[in-house]
């Protein structure tokens, strides 16, 4: 592991949501950190509570959810104890979101330009007139042709990937410390995702901005990320660096995972569905989450493993590969 | 713009529908000249009016007579008046507008807070007291509660005028009595329509941004919800009218209500049908200027 | 006949699991009640006139009387018996004129939305022009001129107010157009009139009752205002009881007050019916 300094630190988050039919544990004891400039990926199907975690980080969850335990350090405090007023503080203008889908994301009604603008001037004391030439400034940034158009069109007669660039140079208004990109990608065409990814890659390691980001798609992680987090069912299964992660998977999930996404250089012989669905969070199995699904699993999986060390950074949970390093050992 | 005029076109045979039923029913109810004349007209002043009004000409031709009258603004003689009816309808044209747009600030005044507050507090005791306030608004007849009011504030407390024009204290109970249904109808539209936005992902971008959960739902919130509510208030523009020729009478407010009704029960039918043309172009004009205000505000529409 | 039971015994299940719904079913029931056996429950003849019991305010206020509940006019008549009288107006003028009103209504909406076109447009701005004019305007150009009896008025209301089953119905027939089951009838070569009378009415049934329902308080409201500026059906109605006591709202306020609740509790009964009926039968309309 690099000497780097701790940007975010989520400990044991635990984020329940309460519905008609109970309480639904959606995160389960998750921790890990996001290093100064680095670029994380969580990934995970859906249900697997990443989406959920990011909006934990922000303090964005909708009336129902509610973060039950855990601590979530941003340069040294911890975002859960703050106040509300202290959040916002912090929302937009040191942590920055960038959402799934950049229509419904956008405000119908608001051009562009003030969109982008309001975040400016919430948090920066800038005169109207400046901001509105930084707003400019961050539109070409992202790749934007004629931004002094844009700057005053609607979401509506934009593209999908313009919006996306335009959701983009909203998050880097503020120039934050963190941006949290939940699915930045998914909901585009495959040729303006790489684009999008690039941009994304680009701008954060030359402003020096850490990037959290939320996928499904091992594609897109290789594509960005330093470090991959891989979630399911609420909790952490495996977390190490890109390389580990893509050439030694530990866990069975994350292999299965890996062999369901094509790879360029043809190297695999064929492709595999991982079968079954992510149990419901109502109906999380008692012992190993994944044991319905597993190819790999016995009698010792029915009760919970624990995510441990298994070489320097890369962690594991998974009762097999203790097993196998027990044995070596 | 071909928008506007294809509008504009569109107009015109409205009109001509409204004239040829008035004309149809003037002639068709008895004859006119006994209608238009008070009860006890001698037979010369029966005479000249039929000649005065071609009566003794084909029905065809006494259209195209009247048409061509209604379009120079002529609709006869106001015999209660005695002299042309236009100008004295036009006269009273300022006091019904005032009320109207009185009516319609206030009802908008009260509608968005009430209906963002109840939207907002779903459910709960101040939602419950909010809706049931505005059905019970809805269900108020407005000539009632104008009497109910002026019982309370100008008979018992004493602290409102009872009724007539004059300083902005006269208006107060006229446009409230106005402008009750009309806020009640928008509370509920307001309610709906928030609920609607609130789940919105831009609303997420929004606070995101680290926008106050006041300023998400009044800066982003509100502008989406609020395009409907002008689609709602230039369809009730018409019951709107009606509303306020109502409460008119309970005020006596001197606008064109009062003396629509007056001329009514006097049988002054120039009046009268000025009076109905004069009020079917104000809410034509208010529909149009409506259509118009829909298509600036919502960015979405306007290369439809 | 067992399943028609049937059917009736859910709808007043469902029914009874909304609260609003129930009350407002409760209130129509009451009114409709009190409408039919008036001449039994009200406790005076309505005409008897006893100047010895005049402007007696509410028998529970300093002066009132037991035997006048809700005080009497400056006739001494009995104004409880005389609101129970007004429900029947109120109740029959906003029943039939919302017959009336869907009878002319609902086939032009068929035949406007079905065909499109010129007949369309033509039937659309007559639908423009009698928006332009408040039904209370156009009720009082045509009652002043005529001698109103009960008929008349009921027609001439009827007839001021088709154009929203119009609207709804022509709006709604825009859409089923576009649905395979009509296409595949049109390409089939099913008559038009089998089209309109056998697969769009239905469709656009449930619409109509919520409109119809919802139309009926806004008839009694036009009813109670005609009445109240003088231009009613010559009998005891709701808004003339108003209008009688408007001249004497400083002295004898009960006079004014006591229709007036009927009025908005009766209204209020059939807008929470009607916003049951809506909720239930086309969740995706909020017109």
């Amino acid at each position: 592991m690099k000497e780097s300094e701790v940007l975010l630190e989520v400990k044991n988050l635990k984020t329940h949501f309460n519905t008609i039919n109970g309480v639904v544990p959606s995160v389960e004891d998750v921790s890990f950190y996001i290093n100064k400039g680095e670029k994380v990926a969580i990934v995970g199907e859906s249900g697997s509570g990443k989406s959920v975690t990011s909006l934990s980080i922000m303090r964005l969850l909708s009336e129902t959810g509610k973060i039950i335990d855990g601590s979530i350090h941003f340069c040294g405090r911890n975002l859960i104890e703050l106040s509300e007023k202290d959040m916002r503080k912090i929302r937009g203008n040191e942590i920055a979101m960038v959402f799934q889908e950049p229509l419904s994301s956008l405000n119908p009604v608001m051009t562009v330009g003030k969109q982008i603008m309001e975040s400016i001037l919430l948090h920066q004391k800038t005169r109207k007139q400046n901001a509105k030439q930084q707003v400019i400034d961050l539109l070409n940034k992202v790749g934007i042709p004629r931004p002094e158009k844009v700057f005053s069109s609607y979401p509506h007669l934009l593209s999908g990937g313009m919006r996306q660039r335009v959701m983009i140079a909203m998050a880097l208004s503020c120039q934050p410390k963190l941006i949290i990109a939940d699915e930045p990608t998914t909901a585009l065409d495959v040729t303006i995702q790489a684009q999008i990814l690039s941009i994304l890659k680009e701008l954060s390691e030359q402003e020096e901005v850490a990037i959290l980001l939320i996928t499904h798609d091992l594609g897109v992680v290789a594509e960005v990320a330093d470090r991959v987090i891989v979630m399911y069912a609420g909790q952490v299964v495996e977390q190490a660096e890109i390389f580990s992660i893509f050439d030694y998977p530990k866990h069975p999930y994350t292999k299965a995972l890996l062999n369901s996404t094509p790879k360029l250089d043809f190297s695999q012989t064929e492709l595999l569905s991982i079968e079954g669905t992510v149990p419901s969070p109502m109906e999380i199995p008692t012992g190993c989450r994944f044991y319905d699904r597993c190819d790999f699993s016995s009698e010792i999986c029915k009760q919970s493993p624990e995510l441990k060390e298994i070489t320097d950074g890369h962690q594991v949970r998974c009762w097999l590969v203790e097993e196998a390093i027990d044995n070596r050992i | 713009m071909t928008y506007i005029i294809k509008k504009l076109f569109q107009i015109i045979p409205v009109l001509f529908i409204i004239s040829f039923v008035v004309f149809i029913f003037v002639n068709v109810s008895g004859d006119p000249v006994v209608l238009m004349l008070p009860e006890d007209a001698s037979n010369e002043e029966i005479k000249a009016m039929q000649e005065s009004l071609g009566l003794d000409k084909p029905v065809i031709v006494q259209y195209g007579l009247f048409l061509s009258n209604v379009m120079k603004g002529q609709f006869g003689q106001s015999f209660v008046y005695k002299q042309e009816a236009l100008p004295i309808v036009l006269e009273r044209l300022p006091a019904t507008f005032e009320l109207m747009i009185a009516a319609i600030i206030i009802s908008i005044l009260i509608s968005i807070p009430l209906g963002v507050l109840s939207a907002i507090k779903r459910n709960t005791f101040i939602d419950l007291f909010i809706s049931g306030t505005s059905v019970l608004g809805k269900a108020m007849p407005n000539f009632w509660l104008g009497l109910m009011l002026m019982l309370v504030f100008s008979v018992y407390l004493q602290i409102l005028p009872v009724s007539s024009r004059g300083s902005l204290l006269h208006l107060v109970l006229p446009a409230i009595t106005t402008g009750t249904a009309m806020a009640a109808e928008l509370t509920r539209m307001l309610r709906s329509q928030m609920l609607d936005v609130l789940h919105q992902d831009y609303m997420r971008t929004a606070r995101s941004k680290g926008l106050s959960h006041f300023s998400v739902v009044y800066k982003h919130g509100l502008r989406n919800s609020l395009l409907p509510v002008i689609t709602l208030i230039a369809l009730n523009i018409s019951t709107l009218v009606g509303g306020a020729l109502v409460t008119e009478v309970v005020f006596a407010w001197p606008g064109i209500g009062q003396l629509v009704i007056s001329a009514v029960h006097a049988r002054d039918m120039a009046v009268v049908q000025a009076c109905i043309f004069v009020i079917a172009i104000f809410v034509i004009g208010a529909n149009f200027l409506a259509d118009i205000l829909y298509r600036v505000v919502d960015p979405r529409i306007k290369y439809r | 006949m067992k399943t028609n039971q049937l059917t009736f015994l859910k709808w007043l299940k469902m029914l009874g699991s909304s609260k609003t719904g129930s009350l407002g079913a409760i209130i129509i029931l009451t009114v409709t009640f009190t409408a039919s056996f008036a001449s039994f429950i009200a406790p005076h003849d309505v005409y008897e006139v006893n100047l010895n019991a005049a402007s007696l305010p509410p028998s529970w206020m300093d002066g009132g009387e037991s035997q006048y509940v809700l005080g009497t006019d400056r006739l001494g008549r009995d104004l409880f018996s005389r609101v129970i009288y007004g429900s029947q107006i109120s109740l029959l003028v906003g029943i039939s004129a919302v017959i009336v009103a869907g009878v002319i209504g609902v086939p032009i909406g068929l035949i406007s939305g079905y065909y499109g076109g010129f007949i369309d447009s033509f039937f659309m701005r007559i639908v423009d022009a009698n928006i332009a004019i408040p039904v209370i305007l156009i009720a009082l150009f045509v009652l002043g001129f005529l001698n109103p009896n009960l008929i008349m008025f009921i027609l001439v209301v009827g007839v001021a107010t088709w154009y929203t089953y119009a609207r709804v119905v022509r709006s709604e027939v825009l859409s089923l157009k576009e649905r395979e089951f009509i296409k595949a009838a049109r390409v089939t070569g099913v008559r038009n009139s089998v089209i309109l009378i056998r697969h769009l009415l239905p469709n656009v049934t449930s619409s109509v009752i919520v409109v119809s329902t919802l139309s009926v308080a806004t008839t009694i409201i036009i009813e109670s205002s005609l009445s109240f500026l003088g231009l009613g059906p010559k009998a005891i109605t709701w808004g003339a009881l108003l209008s009688d006591g408007r001249d004497y709202l400083a002295t004898s306020w009960w006079i004014a007050t006591f229709p007036g609740i009927a009025i908005t509790i009766t209204v209020l009964g059939i807008i929470l019916l009607g916003d049951w009926l809506r909720d239930v039968l086309d969740p995706h309309s909020h017109v």
